[in-house]
């Protein structure tokens, strides 16, 4: 509990190589325990953000510092953060329970029955125990959400990164899920950092957050959702009007 | 082509079309515009830019509109293709406007852009071959750089786990080697067999006529051992083995599957790759050993039933013929046979985008480039051992 700061980005710029950059000069903060959304329109880079944050991306200026150890690092030491891709990204030749515990045995020496027992756990936190010997292929996509939420936990990590949890699902499981999310935050004691543009999200359960903006190519504001939403920046402005489904 | 200075009639079915009632639509030649009319959608699209075109080609400029008067509906397709004529026009200097659309058509006028002035497209610059083969030379060479790193990376996570070899997923291995071991048996012994059999039939007539029957087994025996049996054994596995990793590990690349092996802490590499690496590493020999069984059984076939040679006598002269270095140079080939496929399978799924056409580029890719390393590989290993005296 030294730091109040579990994720520091300074004047960071991301992008792809050989295309101009998505997101320049970025500076932000997420304090321990708040959920911190990146908000933006599709194709604004929070994918890529994202994936510069947990270190899968090399970013192209800046500085970024996760947990206090510097730039994210992928190797050698247990992550200390889990992460959650848009689109689930679970192994598809194995069980979900077997995709849960896969993070484990390799960062433990638990015998079988023991991460057997911790894997349980996990998607009874979830709400999956049924599905523990079921293959991705035969989840319905909130449930393929909610599997990857469940490994993104195996590790007990302080900082969770979600991209995009509700997208592809209909409100009411969208709701269910913030839910989930806010209940393992406040639990768990979790940082969650989460990548959305789903308003119910955005003022149901997140706390601060940075809009991207595409033609900016920057972070037009950050502050608390209800602060953003009455903005007078019509960049700001607009996208809480599209996002509502404004024209 | 008809002449078109005269007003000119495109119009509704056509004779000999029998489709029964079509939607009829007409475009007529007026002063300075051209006149549609009727049901104006995707069925007649092709008629309509036709027609469009013929009336347009001769139009001089500065003005040609199109006058929507007479249209009763226009669909999504048709309007695309009246705003495409505008900017067709536009390019040749002819200014046109889209009028006289009634309100129930204003909105999708509006809505293909048919108001605002015609954006002109760049044609796409033909490319020069000069360009294409630098943008080949750059492609190249970002392959190469690619597997540069894939075998830095291979190297390293090899070093990785020499240091502290429980780090490697080596309970993968067993099946990894089941599946493309066991499983690849069956079709390895037929091919052996009949490539031992063809040898000994084709060799049998040409041995018969110096008197040298019995030297089948020699010649049979020495190329399926030394050649034939590594060869084939690496087609098999290249078309089975090769294949599968590069689609397994290109899939779980496009679907960010490689991505979350990272993020928990995972080497790629040393996860995925080193165990596929020593399955067929393993694979390799034990497969090309079956082939040699096999494939000098095929040519003792043809021994007994076209020359008359027993069975003992096939053996004993194979005997004097074949060494423990001649099964041993197979066996060799076989196995770096195997490590080559596999590199080469993982790598191209490694180097997979671009969704499941990646998957399958790669897939082929992975096929040909194993079939061509291998044929290197082998001339390679040929020489290499006679230059030893194996
Ligand atoms: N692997 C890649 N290689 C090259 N460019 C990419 C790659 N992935 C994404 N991009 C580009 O980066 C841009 C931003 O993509 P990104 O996925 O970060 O957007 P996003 O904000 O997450 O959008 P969405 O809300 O639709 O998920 C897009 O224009 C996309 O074309
Ligand atoms: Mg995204």
């Amino acid at each position: 509990m030294s730091t109040p700061c579990v994720l520091t980005v300074e004047d960071l710029s991301v992008g792809w190589r050989g295309e101009p950059p998505l997101v320049e000069h970025a500076c932000f903060e997420v304090k321990r325990g708040e959920v911190f959304g990146l908000l933006g329109g599709s194709g604004s880079g929070k994918s890529t953000l994202l994936r510069c944050l947990v270190g899968l991306e090399e970013p192209l200026a800046g500085r970024l510092d996760v947990l206090g150890a510097g730039p994210p690092r992928l190797d050698a030491t247990r992550p200390r953060y889990g992460v959650m891709f848009q689109a689930g990204a679970l192994f598809g030749s194995l069980t979900v329970g077997q995709n849960v515990a896969l993070p484990i045995q390799r960062w433990t020496d638990l015998p079988r029955a023991a991460v057997a027992t911790v894997v349980r756990s996990k998607l009874r936190l979830v709400g999956l125990e049924d599905a523990e010997h079921k293959l991705p292929a035969a989840l319905s996509g909130g449930m393929r959400k909610r599997a990857a939420i469940a490994r993104a936990l195996s590790l007990e990590p302080d900082l969770l990164f979600l991209d995009e949890p509700s997208s592809g699902l209909d409100p009411v499981t969208s709701a269910e899920l913030d839910v989930l999310i806010v209940t393992l935050q406040r639990a768990l004691g979790l940082t969650v950092v989460l990548v959305t543009h789903e308003l119910g999200s955005i003022f149901d359960i997140v706390d601060r957050c940075a809009l991207l903006d595409r033609q900016a190519r920057c972070v037009v504001a950050i502050g608390t959702p209800r602060a953003l939403a009455a903005s007078a920046d019509g960049r700001v402005s607009g996208f809480f009007r599209r996002a509502s489904g404004g024209a | 082509m008809a002449a078109s200075d005269q007003p000119r009639r495109g119009s509704g079915p056509e004779p000999g079309s029998s489709r029964g009632a079509r939607a009829a639509f007409s475009v007529e030649r007026g002063d300075g515009r051209l006149l549609l009319g009727g049901d104006l959608g995707l069925p007649v699209a092709a008629r309509l830019w036709r027609d469009l075109h013929t009336l347009s080609r001769a139009a001089p400029p500065p003005r040609l509109d199109l006058d929507l008067g007479g249209v009763a509906a226009v669909d999504g397709a048709a309007m695309a293709l009246l705003v495409e004529l505008r900017a067709e026009l536009a390019t040749r200097g002819i200014e046109c406007e889209i009028v006289g659309a009634s309100r129930r058509l204003e909105p999708l006028v509006h809505l293909y852009g048919g108001h605002a002035p015609p954006r002109l497209r760049a044609t796409p610059a033909r490319t020069g071959w000069l360009e294409r083969l630098g943008r080949a030379t750059v492609d190249a060479g970002r392959g190469l750089e690619l597997a540069v790193a894939f075998v830095g990376a291979i190297v390293a996570a090899l070093g990785g786990v020499l240091r502290r070899p429980a780090s490697g997923n080596w309970r993968a291995v067993p099946s990894l080697a089941e599946r493309a071991g066991i499983d690849g048996v069956p079709i390895v012994l037929l091919l052996d067999f009949l490539v031992g059999f063809v040898m000994g039939y084709q060799s049998a007539d040409q041995l018969a006529l110096y008197g040298a029957h019995a030297f089948v087994a020699d010649v049979v025996g020495i190329s399926v051992v030394r050649e034939l049996s590594p060869l084939m054994t690496a087609i098999v596995v290249s078309g089975r083995s090769g294949a599968a990793f590069a689609a397994e590990i290109g899939t779980m690349r496009v679907s960010e599957e490689i991505d979350a092996l990272r993020t928990m802490g995972f080497c790629p590499v040393r996860y995925l790759v080193l165990p596929r690496v020593a399955a067929l590493a393993l694979v390799g020999p034990v497969l090309t050993l079956l082939g040699d069984i096999v494939g000098v059984a095929g040519g003792a076939l043809v021994g007994v039933i076209k020359l008359d040679i027993g069975p003992t006598a096939y053996l004993a002269e194979l005997r004097t013929a074949i060494f423990p270095a001649d099964v041993a140079t197979g066996l060799v080939k076989g196995a770096a046979f195997g490590v080559a496929i596999a590199l080469i399978g993982c790598h191209h799924g490694f180097a997979t985008t671009g969704g499941a056409a990646g998957v399958g580029r790669r897939t082929t890719a992975t096929v040909v480039t194993c079939l061509f390393t291998i044929v290197v590989l082998d001339t390679l290993f040929t020489v290499f051992f006679r230059m030893l005296g194996l």
